[in-house]
């Protein structure tokens, strides 16, 4: 492919020249990023105007912005036009056995406990007939479209209920919110998409694990969740296997909207590479947006992330309380070690009447990791009787890592209640040896002392995942103490 | 049981003890005195096998094995015991299954299977009510914001679930008040017998008022100065451990 700047885009522009609508060519764009590129996605998709309009105005946005300065994190300068912004979805090259998985992989399966056949699932190994995830999948998409609920691809949304995207994307999260939306929002390729009607309460927890797609949704990844009146959806994203991905730039945008008297629970366990434990190289950067809207009154928007991989981790997953009497809340476990840096809590915007927030935080650090808090409570002027509760605990594992914290408070009235507390504290090899010397082993202690620290938040968990969260965070901290 | 010949050990380089020798045999009491910065709470940590502490020569037998050879929790399900003499605070732990988790390590030790919480309730609610001690310590954290003197019963209370050969236990008298040390007291008594031994490590005689010593040894500058029946307990509360350490 050529080498000049506008590659792609002439290639868009010459259609029938480098033959791109029987998508026989190349399926990688050039690097660069310009708004050629922009076009050219959109029209790689197929989509509507509204979208291609969409991702212009974000790109314009985009140009006159710059990359945030504020985190607590430290990183080399992203070069942007260093990144190829499209790559047709390929499947991942499917392995004949379990055998050819490497055996470290295996290891950490083992020691988490997945079962077998997820196993094979997660290391995309060709499964048996006994257990056919997509057969599985189609299972549960059936059973979803039974009580009318549509959980499907952000792509085959976009096709199928344009009239859906076109009311809510963006109303969250706008094109012009930071840096990294203001990016994803011209660019993504993909990602997922759930509605529930009204009056419905999801009759099983969605999980992007059955989601049919098993194609890489890539760094751009966007998410869209509207649930109607009186509904009720458990999402959870994410795995505790650890996921490697050769692009080094994660920039996702999660978008929850809840109408009178609806509820979102979304639960996340992130486990990307951290990069190279002594050096912290070729960790992947998350830097994610997400954020609720309750919009309708009485409605609740619901948190829940055990964050504990990526070599830097960014994200402040959010509430704007809108409606009257709505409530958020955000249970965040964050755990670094290695060279890891994580900035990472919460935004609770309370704009309705009585509304409530809370916030649990727990931020676990070891090694040379470093592990901030940033919450911001604001409160308008006619969020009349709004009441936070803010708990947000750090644990030091060793003496060269740090834990620090950013509470914001902004408000607009004074009839609210606010609540903080906060708490540092450490495992000690002190602590260890009195587990040991009662005859329970050291690996034990840290996940008993850790489990006890966290189960605030892991309590939120679906029970499966609670489990394996625990043993995950015990995994990562078993070289890290004393 | 129990054989320690001519014990070295130092912390950060530093030596503590310069040569312990002491023969414990079953359904024996000792205990060990000593003025405080003497060795003694040492003592207690090298044979729990607690890793600050490093043996630099010397020879721990126990049950004719090499002791010295096993690791903390190793130590602890042979059947060694150590009462804290500052019991470690183990927040958002809770108590009940913190004393089962203890139960159960030794139990899978043994090759037996793991109780249950409603099982162990009942093994758990008998030891309390022997040692006089409410609901409470089951609901709470491990230790956490615990009185002194909670803690140490605390710590009767797990030596009774987890019947050791031989326990060590470090100024346990140090915090508790003259009814608390009385219940502690009766409850190690009830649980020392004639196939397990006891070291009681104590700055005072109070405690060999309601735990009778068979031996009593001091130790002064890293090393035993002075073994004797119980009676050297009440010379020593009689004259302190001046005329001992200046006449050595």
């Amino acid at each position: 492919m050529e080498t000049k700047e506008n590659s792609v885009a002439d290639a868009i522009d010459n259609d029938y020249k480098y033959g791109f609508t029987t998508n026989v060519e190349s399926d990688t764009f050039a690097k660069g990023l310009d708004e050629g590129v922009v076009r050219a996605i959109s029209k790689k998709k197929g989509e509507p105007d509204f979208m291609l309009n969409f991702r212009l105005k974000a790109y314009e946005k985009w140009l006159t912005m710059k990359e945030p300065a504020w985190p607590n994190v430290q990183y080399p300068k992203i070069d942007f036009q260093n990144i190829s912004y499209y790559s047709a979805p390929k499947p991942k090259k499917k392995l004949a056995s379990l055998d050819e998985v490497d055996p470290e992989v295996l290891n950490t399966f083992e020691k988490l406990g997945i079962p077998l056949e997820e196993q094979k699932k997660l290391a995309n190994v060709a499964v048996d007939a006994v257990f056919d995830s997509v057969s599985v999948a189609t299972t549960h998409k059936k059973k979803l479209m039974e009580v009318g609920i549509i959980f499907c691809s952000f792509s085959d949304a976009v096709k199928d209920y344009p009239e859906l995207i076109e009311e809510y994307l963006g109303t969250v999260v706008p094109i012009g919110d930071n840096y990294y939306a203001a990016l994803n929002s011209a660019v993504f390729t993909d990602g997922s998409f759930v509605y529930i009607p009204p009056d419905t309460i999801s009759p099983m927890e969605l999980s992007t694990y059955f989601r049919i797609n098993t194609e890489e949704t890539g760094q751009f990844e966007r998410t869209l969740i509207i649930c109607a009146e009186n509904s009720y959806v458990s999402y959870l994203e994410g795995c505790t296997a650890p996921q490697f991905d050769t692009n080094q730039l994660h920039a996702a945008v999660v978008e929850l909207v809840t109408l009178d008297n609806a509820e979102i629970k979304y639960s996340t366990v992130q486990n990307w590479y951290a990069g190279d434990p002594e050096t912290g190289k070729g960790g992947i950067y998350n830097f994610v947006t997400k954020r609720g809207k309750c919009q309708g009154e009485k409605s609740k928007i619901s948190w829940t992330q055990v964050e504990t991989g990526s070599a830097i981790t960014w994200k402040y997953p959010s509430c704007i309380l809108q409606g009257d009497g709505s409530v958020g809340e955000f249970y965040s476990v964050a755990l670094t070690n290695g060279y890891m840096q994580a900035d990472t809590g919460t935004k609770m915007m309370h704009i309705g009447k009585n509304t409530r927030s809370s916030i649990i935080s727990k931020g676990i650090s070891a090694d040379h990791s470093s592990n901030s808090y940033r919450g911001l409570v604001r409160v308008g002027k006619n969020a009349t009787d709004a009441r936070n509760y803010t708990q947000c605990d750090s644990m030091l594992v060793g003496d060269q890592s740090s834990a620090h914290t950013f509470p914001y408070i902004e408000t607009g009235n004074s009839s609210l209640q606010i609540e903080h507390e906060a708490s540092t504290s450490k495992i000690s090899e002190e602590q260890l040896f009195y587990f040991e010397q009662r005859g329970i082993s050291r690996e034990n202690a840290i996940a008993t002392i850790i489990n006890g620290f966290c189960k605030d938040v892991f309590k939120q968990l679906p029970m499966e995942f609670a489990v394996e969260a625990q043993k995950l965070l015990t995994l990562k901290l078993e070289n890290s103490v004393g | 049981m129990l054989e320690i010949k001519d014990l070295h050990s130092a912390v950060e380089g530093i030596e503590i003890l310069k040569g312990i020798s002491l023969t414990i045999k079953k359904g024996e009491v000792h205990a060990v005195m000593g003025p405080n910065g003497s060795g003694k709470s040492t003592l207690a940590k090298v044979l729990s096998g607690h890793p600050a502490y490093e043996v630099t020569s010397g020879e721990v037998l126990f049950q004719g094995k090499n002791l010295l050879d096993l690791s903390a929790e190793e130590r602890s399900l042979v059947g060694i015991f150590m009462g804290f003499q500052y019991p470690v605070e183990i927040p958002g732990v809770n108590n009940a299954e913190f004393l089962r988790m203890a139960y159960n390590a030794r139990l899978l030790n043994e090759g037996k299977d793991e109780v249950d919480p409603l099982d162990f309730d009942d093994i758990l609610q008998e030891k309390m009510d022997m040692l006089g001690m409410e609901d409470k310590y089951k609901e709470r954290s491990c230790n956490d914001g615990f009185s002194g003197g909670e803690k140490k019963k605390n710590e009767i209370l797990q030596m009774a679930i987890l019947k050791p050969v031989l326990s060590i236990l470090d100024e346990t008298d140090s915090g508790l008040d003259i009814d608390a040390l009385r219940i502690v007291a009766d409850g190690v008594n009830k649980l020392n017998g004639d196939d397990n031994a006891l070291i009681l490590i104590t700055h005072y005689q109070r405690l060999l008022d309601h735990i009778k010593p068979d031996f009593v040894h001091v130790i002064s500058g890293g090393k035993i100065i002075k073994s004797g029946g119980k009676e050297l307990a009440h010379e020593l509360e009689a004259q302190g451990y001046d005329w001992l350490t200046t006449a050595n």
